[in-house]
């Protein structure tokens, strides 16, 4: 447990002064910035559409899940299992660090809890500054309704399961970043893998979601609406959700396998 | 105990189906600093790679204070430091900070990492990004990064590669002072043999993987027998009256005669025989065969 904490607070020591640890930050900063920026200038064109509460919220919130969840995130989880594997190939540093008095599954599990936890601080800001930008609005224009609804279940639920749900690729991205050293092969893959994967998901294609990289977008879908049920209400452990974390499950193990029988020559 | 830092039993490893390191059998005692010499490909950073267990060695084959490394791996590396081909240095970071991060993986005080910059001389460099520094620079913080826990055996792959004959001479003091005042085993590799004469205690000659000489300093001293090399006027005759008097001519160029030393008195007699036979001897002077020659000689034979 020591080495495992001690690998996580030098992973973090590590990349503190690096992209992907403040992309983590800026990218809900920036992208949650722009969108209610376009909530605020062009209020004199949402305004006339009359929405209540809800559906005020859904359109705004949507704006950024939308766009998450099809394209951003996984690029976004893409990034990050290269480039925490990354800073190890620069700098020819993987020698030294499996030479240090740790043993390696602390190593390897402290790198992608790490990744793991850059990805949850991501969407937890997503959420928070959606939610709070959505009163900032409020008060900025007074005639919107977002005081009508209470979006914060329906935010933790939906960004939850966006983080459950990339968790397959994160595993399956960490091995190919783990083996190679390069950007192109495991961008090159993931770029593929992701484009398959909302081909698949918009096409609804039965099997879709035994690719890994469809589940965000899979996730997202509202399938389900209750009569008269809160149509923004919607289960978070459904079976895209296991699908990740089975795929997830998996491919780090077998990254552990990968990592113990590295040979560093 | 064993009194070996350092035991390889026939050690063989190979990548693939090209050897590279074959029936390998290191014995560095402590407190010793072991030049590890060879040629550039001779299997020298593979070997310190399979004592840092990032290599697999084959069971039984490898022991690190008299323990085998595959089943003491953490055991055996809280007491190793090592530097290891280029320093692996995050360029992103400044010097300190990577010293710093070193402490962090090694559970130690991060104070350590000022008093290690001041011991490799880089407390002005400090706070500067290391893709910053020159080479030199960045091989003193791989030392200071491989001395910062205070390890019993030092594992140095080339570190004076990239100095400046100062800093040849800082690493080179360091190294004695390490050996010598704070007891510590060094094992240090080099492809010059100048290098390592200089602090070594015990050396190992390697070449395509096998170990051709393993022995103590002056061992090797004793491999390069003395010769005698005699200046003087018509080498040819002078060459041949030596031969009739019962002298081996070991060699023999346009101006010295070279025979085997083997006492001053002897020397004299050569001398003061060439003199009343006719001949001019400018000089006369025992020469140790260079360690230099002895190590291509021994290398190139295999």
């Amino acid at each position: 447990m020591r080495s495992l904490y001690i690998s996580l607070v030098s992973e973090f020591y590590k990349s503190r002064k690096t992209l992907a640890f403040w992309a983590a930050i800026l990218l809900p900063v920036v992208i949650c910035s722009l969108v209610s920026f376009g909530f605020y200038s062009s209020s004199d064109k949402i305004l006339p559409l009359n929405y209540p509460g809800l559906m005020l919220w859904a359109r705004y919130s949507g704006a950024t899940l939308n766009v998450m969840g099809m394209l951003i995130m996984p690029f976004y989880v893409i990034f990050m299992a290269f480039s925490v594997n990354n800073i190890e190939h620069k700098n020819d540093t993987w020698k030294t660090l499996f030479a240090q008095p740790l043993n390696k599954f602390s190593i390897y599990a402290a790198k992608y809890i790490y990744a793991v936890l850059l990805i949850f601080i991501c969407l937890f800001l997503f959420a928070a500054l959606t939610f709070g930008f959505g009163y900032l609005l409020q008060i900025l224009v007074p005639k919107y309704t977002f005081n009508q609804y209470n979006p914060a279940t329906f935010l933790i639920n939906s960004y939850s399961k966006l983080f459950l749900s990339s968790l397959g690729i994160l595993s399956l991205q960490f091995i190919l970043s783990l083996v190679w050293s390069d950007f192109l092969k495991p961008m090159g893959i993931g770029f593929v893998g992701t484009i398959m994967g909302i081909v698949t998901a918009s096409l609804n294609w039965q099997y879709a979601y035994l690719i890994p990289y469809s589940l965000p977008a899979l996730a997202l879908r509202i399938t389900k609406i209750k009569k008269g049920g809160d149509p923004l209400a919607f289960e978070v452990f459904t079976q895209e959700i296991y699908t990740s974390l089975i795929y997830a499950t998996v491919f780090f193990v077998i990254g552990y396998f990968v990592v113990s029988k590295k040979s560093i020559k | 105990m064993s009194n070996f830092a350092i035991e390889t039993v026939g050690l063989n490893f190979n990548f693939g189906n090209q050897t590279i390191v074959k029936d390998l059998s290191l014995q560095v005692p402590k407190g010793s600093i072991y030049g590890f010499l060879g040629p550039n490909g001779a299997g020298k950073t593979t070997t310190i790679k399979i004592l840092l267990n990032l290599l697999q060695s084959p069971p039984d084959q490898v022991f690190l204070f008299g323990k085998e490394i595959n089943r003491n791996r953490i055991a055996t590396l809280k007491r190793v430091g090592a530097l290891v081909e280029q320093p692996a240095i995050y360029g992103h970071l400044t010097g300190k900070e990577n010293l710093i991060n070193r402490c962090i993986l090694l559970g130690i005080k991060k104070s350590k990492a000022d008093e290690m910059l001041a011991l490799v001389g880089l407390k002005e460099a400090a706070n500067k990004k290391s893709t910053k520094y020159s080479l030199g620079m960045k091989q003193r913080l791989g030392i200071a990064l491989a001395l910062v826990s205070d390890p019993e055996l030092l594992l140095l792959d080339e570190p004076t590669n990239g100095l400046d004959p100062n800093g040849i001479i800082e690493v080179r003091n360091l190294m004695i002072d390490l050996a010598t005042n704070h007891n510590k085993t060094i094992l240090v590799s080099s492809h010059l043999l100048a290098e390592i004469e200089r602090t070594a205690t015990h050396v190992g000659i390697i070449n395509k993987g096998q170990l051709l000489f393993q022995g103590t300093i002056d061992e090797l001293h004793l491999l390069s027998k003395p010769m005698l090399e005699i200046d003087v006027d018509k080498t040819g005759e002078a060459a041949a009256f030596l031969r009739q008097s019962g002298y081996e001519i070991t060699d023999q160029t346009a101006k010295k005669i070279i025979i085997p030393f083997v006492s001053t008195k002897v020397s004299g007699t050569v001398n003061t025989l060439l003199i009343q036979n006719g001949f001019t001897v400018s000089s006369l002077y025992q020469q140790r065969k260079d360690l230099e020659n002895l190590f291509l000689d021994i290398t190139k034979n295999n």
